[in-house]
């Protein structure tokens, strides 16, 4: 009882102690800060990759994309693990208003109804949220062929990361132009037909929150983008997209789609398309997104360690600050070993006032951190309004309100090893002042 | 209670060898007050450490009730040091974050686990009360040392010495950082616990306070000289 008491009493009575509780609440504060605010972008992300996606892919990266896919497409509507599918065709193009210059763009063929089952598509659209199937109707003129547009092929996003858009799309039209490409890769036509081209009308926009997405993307009716890239006779499709049911893990719905897969190509051995299945693989939608997902993993995985290094600097602090307190402390351990306190006393002592700090520095440190991130957003606006300060500029940056959700484990981490920082920190001087022999704490030439 | 066979203890300083003790018998009976008189450096105090086995001897024996004090565990050890021995410093030594209360109570505290020191709280709060009362301090118990004057701090530091009952009280020049009248006040404690049936040996270079204890021995050139 005397060491928590001890322990207790150095702490509120030395000063220099106060400096300690600081230095780690300063480094909980950052740390909570920074990995809430990278994890709720990295989450954000990968939800928003997922939604793209689906739970799993079976595609190629081939343009001239793969055969019998609705065959595949028969087989996994019979599995039991399967809720949703949809396939898709992506490939290149060119788009442009009707008889002005083109710019390059991503080409996605889908059915939006099946998509919107599968992804997250239906959610992204701005004027057919609760009737997907008629994304590709515009509302002007339900009879003309639609296309949906990455938002930001057509609008800029303003400093606050908003659209200025009117009331639903205008009636404007758009030339889209596609190589088609035989199923050996070659090109379909020959001179005026080398190219082919369709008009589409705006019907609506998509925002996925995937800059890249948004920003080069058109999404076509599923027919019309095969029949542009030559993927007609036979029919052929890019990708499988599958939605598992709510119950499969998603490795396990994966193995199965690929075992299915695996039996599925086998059984088309010999036929004439089958060599396009060679390219064909079946990934979860984290692999199929790996390219986008990985760059901001590793920013993540950068700054945990530059953080980690946060808290060596915290447990230096400590250290020092221990071996301060203990070395104006040795009478004491001289006077705790005559009444009979031992070396295992001694180490409890100083690791309990350690512990103290860290409890209390990584309190106040969690509370401010907790204060300021249920704040961060209205800080960032204030000092936008007042001084043109952004933590990203939201005219490039799809994000919108900086993430501000405090994950439970990412406290409980924070915590826990702010005061394992603070016992290492101690370790050392407290293990020194345990060895300390009281004869010689309580000499007078020590005094 | 205590006796002492042939005791060396030699330190190092730099490179020479200071042999301190050569060689001390001393015994010490139940209900005595001992006064190891000698010159500054003359060994007295690493005596009084070895007998509460603060420090350990080169060489020879220390029996505490007919205990071979070298035979003790770390542990016993440290039981040795809560409960059989109270210390007396001549620098009083007191914890400057403790008021003088819990600086008395401090050694019934050192002695229990958490539950075991909240089951004898209450007692051990009596006691220390008490003693701070015998001693004259029982005004004082919510002030901090740094509040008192020299020969209060001591009387403290006898509270704290007592607090467990000890068989042995071992005393350090316990007058030594005080004026005269309050060292005689601090000896006129002193035989008080002693006429109660309190164990004492005390260190002294002053001829004057060792004629206070009931028997005088006088240590020099590292042996006990009759």
């Amino acid at each position: 009882m005397y060491k928590i008491t001890l322990a207790i009493r150095y702490l509120l009575k030395r000063r220099i102690t106060y400096f300690a509780v600081v230095a780690v609440a300063l480094c909980v504060f950052i740390v909570l800060v920074v990995m809430t605010v990278m994890a709720g972008l990295v989450g954000d992300f990968k939800e928003k990759n997922h939604l793209f996606a689906g739970d799993c892919v079976v595609a190629t990266e081939s343009l001239v994309g793969f055969s019998y896919y609705e065959e595949f497409v028969e087989t996994l509507e019979k599995a039991d693990f399967v809720e949703a599918i949809s396939p898709a065709v992506k490939s290149y193009g060119l788009i442009g208003p009707q008889g002005s210059g083109s710019i390059g763009v991503e080409i996605m063929g889908i059915d939006p109804a099946m998509h919107s089952r599968v992804t997250g598509f239906g959610r992204t659209l701005d004027y057919h949220k609760t009737d997907v199937s008629k994304a590709f109707e515009p509302a002007y003129d339900p009879n003309l062929i639609g296309c949906v547009l990455g938002k930001d092929l057509l609008y800029q996003r303003d400093s606050y990361g908003t659209y200025t858009i009117g009331d639903g799309p205008g009636r404007a039209g758009y030339s889209v132009s596609c190589f088609p490409l035989t199923p050996k890769g070659a090109t379909a036509g020959t001179k005026t037909d080398m190219v082919n081209t369709k008009t589409f009308y705006h019907s609506d926009n998509s925002v996925s929150g995937l800059a890249r997405v948004d920003g080069s993307m058109i999404y076509l009716p599923f027919e019309w983008a095969q029949k542009l890239c030559g993927m007609t006779n036979p029919n052929r499709a890019n990708a499988i997209h599958i939605k598992f049911k709510p119950d499969v893990r998603l490795q396990d719905g994966c193995d199965k789609v690929a075992s299915l897969w695996q039996s599925f190509r086998e059984g088309k051995t010999g036929d004439k398309q089958a060599f396009l299945l060679d390219t064909v693989t079946v990934r979860s939608w984290k692999d199929y997104r790996r390219s986008s997902i990985a760059p901001m993993e590793k920013e993540q995985t950068v700054m945990t360690v530059m953080f980690g290094f946060v808290g060596i600097t915290t447990v230096f602090i400590v250290f020092v600050v221990s071996y301060m307190i203990i070395s104006h402390k040795s009478k004491d351990i001289g006077i705790l070993k005559s009444i009979g306190a031992s070396n295992c006393d001694i180490i409890q002592l100083f690791s309990g006032f350690a512990f103290l700090v860290g409890l209390l520095g990584s309190g106040i440190g969690l509370f401010t951190g907790w204060l300021f991130l249920e704040k961060i957003n209205e800080i960032e606006d204030w000092l936008f309004g007042h001084f043109g300060f952004q933590l990203w500029d939201r005219t490039i940056y799809a994000i919108g309100d900086i993430p501000k959700k405090i994950q439970l484990e990412v406290v409980v981490t924070i915590f826990l090893s702010a005061i394992i920082a603070c016992l290492v920190g101690a370790l050392l001087p407290s293990w020194q002042a345990a060895r300390q022999k009281p004869v010689e704490t309580l000499q007078v030439n020590q005094l | 209670m205590l006796k002492v066979e042939g005791l060396h203890k030699s330190y190092h300083m730099g490179a020479t060898e200071v042999k301190v003790l050569k060689g001390v018998d001393l015994a010490v009976k139940k209900g005595e007050f001992v006064a190891i008189i000698g010159a500054s450096g003359s060994g007295k105090s690493t005596l009084l450490h070895i007998m509460g086995a603060l420090d350990r001897p080169d060489k020879g024996a220390v029996e505490f009730e007919k205990r071979d004090m070298s035979r003790f565990g770390a542990g016993e050890l440290n039981r040795f040091r809560n409960d059989a021995v109270g210390f007396v410093f001549q620098f009083y030594h007191l914890l400057d974050e403790l008021n003088v209360l819990e600086n008395v109570y401090l050694p019934a505290m050192a002695g229990k686990s958490i539950a075991g020191w909240f089951a004898r709280r209450k007692a051990a709060k009596n006691r220390a009360t008490q003693l701070l009362t015998q001693l004259g301090l029982a005004e004082r118990a919510r002030h901090k040392p740094y509040q008192l004057s020299g020969g209060e701090r001591q009387r403290v530091a006898i509270g704290r010495a007592l607090m467990n009952e000890p068989r042995l009280l071992l005393a350090d020049e316990p007058t030594g950082n005080l004026d005269s009248s309050t060292g005689n006040g601090i000896l006129d404690v002193l035989e008080r616990f002693n006429e109660t049936g309190q164990t004492i040996v005390m260190v002294t270079h002053d001829d004057r306070i060792a004629n206070r204890a009931g028997r005088t021995v006088m240590l020099a050139d590292g042996k006990i000289m009759d």
